[in-house]
């Protein structure tokens, strides 16, 4: 079966116009695949450009060369080279992203944080809210909290908020980056079944995983990034 | 009678009762609309009717009988001053009776015996933009009237419901002319509004001071601003008149005393001695 | 996606003596979508709205709008009339200072009232709840209808500005540093109201702010303009993250982190 998400010879470098104009390599040729209902994990040392990659793909950080093959609306769209509009219809139908840190926006309740993308697709407003609902629950957001901003929240509690945001579309394509990092067990159980459950209905997962037991439990395989020998 | 030598028929020459007249026939042509005229020094002050004193002048002719009210009367110092001007300067007959006039000169009235074909009404006119208090400035208010951009005007009625329950415009009561242009009908009250539309006789406007002329030809439209739940109901006082017991003519009302005591007059006095004469 | 911009820009010139304000600068906004120019003052981001909003004449370029109709109008070249009537009807423009964009002298009703009045609305009653409405949305108790803005804290009158703005259903909003001259607790308010309001009514909007972190929170994408051109343009959080231009790089690090 075909890729859902495929790169070619991707590059990315920094240039710091601040200081002088050092340029900073992080990512060269990198080649990775990802087919529909596949989990790759990145490893390498902290700092080789796993975040980088991560972010290149979602379009956060501009690739500087290379491809970036996404199965979209039924065909193969370079989406190194989306302009903005593109990029956003990506992000709405194809490509969820579950940041390490959840970006609070003031005023907002947990519950419209999770139900947003879902209105973005379309669906009506009260499935929606149904639908963050539980997940949240699944999550073990109290109620209490779910009609509550989640500035005041707890890291783990954010992180739980942030995580229900990203699997409530079932994105065909969905990149975690340490989606686990500060859970309890407990919590850390839900979301390797909600991983396993979103591999079986074909979602394609990139993720960075520290602990190395949810690695072991969701990964199919390990992709290796290496840090460049001259990245200074 | 004929005119007094030393002056021509009517005072103004010959070229400025032209102009005027160009003017007035533009105003004609485009009703509501204020026209600028090369407004003339005139041998009484400006608020005294200099602009009603031009366009009569513009357009009296030797046949003519003037008919000259204030606020209804034709007997007040400025009315009576106007038509023996006239009658001095123009040799022309003047009454003091409706039907036989035609030409009406008037400060803030309309008669209350209905105008017919062939009678011309001309108003003296302090102020000839309606948006004057609502916007500062001449040019912008110049704009809104290209444009028909009258929002504001609503605005103000608006404020005005919302702070007095009604509609607190009594007299000056802006108009919509041929749905097209706003229009101040001069301080006249606001009980005299509807009998602007479709008047069979022409209206003519002057401004002395401010130098515009404005004209609503017989029979056009004249629609006084309102809202559908608050329509336009103009106010009259809740009396019959002491001389002649109208109750359907707008009064005035006279102190009679200082201990408080007052009555209610008819404020046309034609209309009012028209009406005794026939009860007899 | 719809697949026709709403206001169409291309090669927008204007030159103030020897300072060019604008120099071929061209971009396009689509029905639905944030836009938001970002550059420190004197950067041409205020010349270049009042440009697309018909409000100045550029020396080179052209702007167009669709109409609801779908056709595509010249800005400049409709006539004061036609852009009027856009500017009441299809437009909205909130300005920076709230005096600007407000009849001070009318109460907040009023205010909200006029956009409707302008459109035809003459049944009081139904102007009166449909203000009532706005200034609920817009959290201003409408109690105080019948206040003049004078009376209101800048955060409200501003507030009440948008309220004025947004009630006749525009489909395309111009904004100018709407957060300026407010106190910094204040401005998030607005700011999360702008945002709520933008995407339940699926406005379009060009947005004029030096304020990085309302950009960011509100604007889908981002022009960032230097000496009246346009250096770098993208998705808002790429453009944030991965600035590419000097100047770009220069603003974000400028930006204290909360």
């Amino acid at each position: 079966m075909s890729a859902a998400l495929r790169t070619e010879g991707l590059c990315k470098s920094f240039t710091l116009h601040l200081q002088g104009g050092v340029r900073l390599p992080v990512l060269e040729g990198v080649d990775l695949a990802v087919a529909p209902g596949e989990c790759v994990a990145l490893a390498g040392p902290s700092g080789a450009g796993k975040s980088t990659l991560m972010r290149c793909l979602y379009g956060n950080y501009g690739a500087g060369g290379g491809r970036i093959w996404l199965r979209h609306r039924g065909a193969m769209l370079d989406i190194a080279r989306a302009d903005a509009r593109l990029m956003r219809e990506v992000r709405t139908e194809t490509l969820g992203h579950v940041s390490q840190f959840l970006r609070a926006i003031p005023r907002v309740p947990a519950l419209d944080i999770v139900a947003a993308p879902l209105l973005a697709r379309g669906m009506a407003p009260e499935a929606a809210r149904r639908r963050a609902a539980a997940l949240l629950a699944r999550l073990n957001l109290p109620p209490r909290l779910q009609g509550l901003p989640p500035a005041t929240f707890s890291g783990g509690e954010q992180q739980r908020v942030n995580l229900a945001r990203g699997f409530a579309p079932g994105y065909p394509v969905l990149l975690l980056d340490e989606p686990t990092a500060s859970l309890d067990a407990a919590n850390r159980a839900v979301v390797i079944a909600m991983i396993e459950e979103a591999k079986a209905a074909g979602t394609a997962v990139i993720g960075i995983f520290h602990d190395a037991e949810v690695r072991g439990r969701v990964a199919d395989r390990v992709f290796k990034v290496q840090p460049l020998p001259n990245a200074a | 009678m004929s005119a007094a030598p030393g002056y021509n028929f009517a005072y103004l020459d010959e070229n400025t009762k032209r102009m005027i007249r160009r003017a007035l026939l533009k105003a004609v042509a485009i009703p509501g609309h204020q026209v600028p005229f090369g407004s003339r020094e005139m041998p009484l002050p400006y608020g005294w009717g200099t602009g009603g004193i031009q366009v009569t002048a513009s357009v009296i002719g030797p046949d003519d009988t003037l008919k000259v009210i204030d606020q209804g009367a034709d007997d007040t110092t400025n009315a009576v001053s106007i038509r023996r001007f006239f009658a001095r300067v123009a040799g022309v007959a003047t009454t003091e009776r409706t039907a036989e006039a035609t030409i009406i000169q008037t400060r803030h009235r309309i008669p209350e015996t209905p105008l017919r074909e062939g009678q011309i009404l001309v108003y003296q006119v302090p102020m000839p933009e309606p948006l004057f208090r609502l916007e500062p400035r001449v040019a912008e208010t110049r704009r809104m009237h290209a444009l028909a951009d009258y929002g504001l005007m609503q605005v103000k009625l608006y404020e005005d419901i919302a702070r007095h329950g009604h509609i607190a415009i009594s007299y000056n009561y802006p108009v919509m002319v041929n749905g097209r242009y706003l229009m101040a009908p001069s301080p006249i009250p606001a009980f005299d509004n509807p009998k602007m539309h479709r008047m069979p006789a022409l209206q003519l406007f002057g401004a002395g001071r401010e130098k515009r002329l404005y004209a609503v030809p017989p029979y056009t439209e004249v629609r006084s601003l309102d809202f559908e739940d608050h329509p336009f109901r103009p106010p009259r006082a809740e009396a019959a008149c002491a001389l002649c017991g109208s109750r359907e003519s707008y009064l005035d009302e006279v102190v009679t005393d200082d201990r408080g005591g007052r009555m209610f007059l008819c404020s046309d006095t034609d209309w009012c001695r028209q009406r005794r004469e026939a009860a007899g | 996606m719809s697949a026709a911009p709403l206001l169409e820009a291309e090669g927008l010139s204007l030159r103030f003596g020897a300072i060019p304000a604008l120099d071929r600068v061209s971009l396009a906004v689509w029905p639905g979508e944030v836009v938001a120019i970002v550059g420190e003052s004197g950067s041409g981001k205020t010349t270049l709205l009042r440009v697309l909003s018909g409000l100045a004449r550029p020396q080179a370029g052209r702007v167009l709008y669709r109409d609801p109709a779908g056709e595509a109008r010249e800005v400049h070249g409709m006539g004061e009339a036609a852009l009027r009537r856009l500017h009441r009807s299809d437009w909205g423009f909130v300005h920076q200072n709230p005096r600007d964009g407000l009849r001070m002298g009318v109460s907040a009703g009023g205010n909200v009232g006029e956009r409707l009045m302008a459109a035809g609305a003459r049944h009081y009653g139904a102007i009166r709840a449909q203000a009532a409405a706005w200034l609920r949305r817009v959290e201003i108790d409408p109690a105080r209808m019948d206040d003049p803005p004078a009376k209101f804290s800048g955060g409200m009158q501003q507030r009440l500005q948008i309220a004025r703005t947004l009630v006749t259903h525009p489909r395309l909003v111009f904004m100018d540093e709407p957060t300026g001259g407010l106190d910094v607790s204040v401005q998030a308010r607005l700011l999360d109201l702008i945002r709520a309001l933008v995407a339940d009514l699926g406005l379009a909007v060009l947005l004029v702010t030096h304020d990085i972190a309302a950009a960011r929170l509100l604007a889908h994408r981002l022009l960032v303009m230097r000496h009246g051109r346009v250096v770098e343009e993208g998705l808002t959080d790429r453009v944030l993250d991965d600035p590419q231009h000097p100047y770009t790089q220069l603003l974000v690090s400028s930006v204290l982190a909360a």
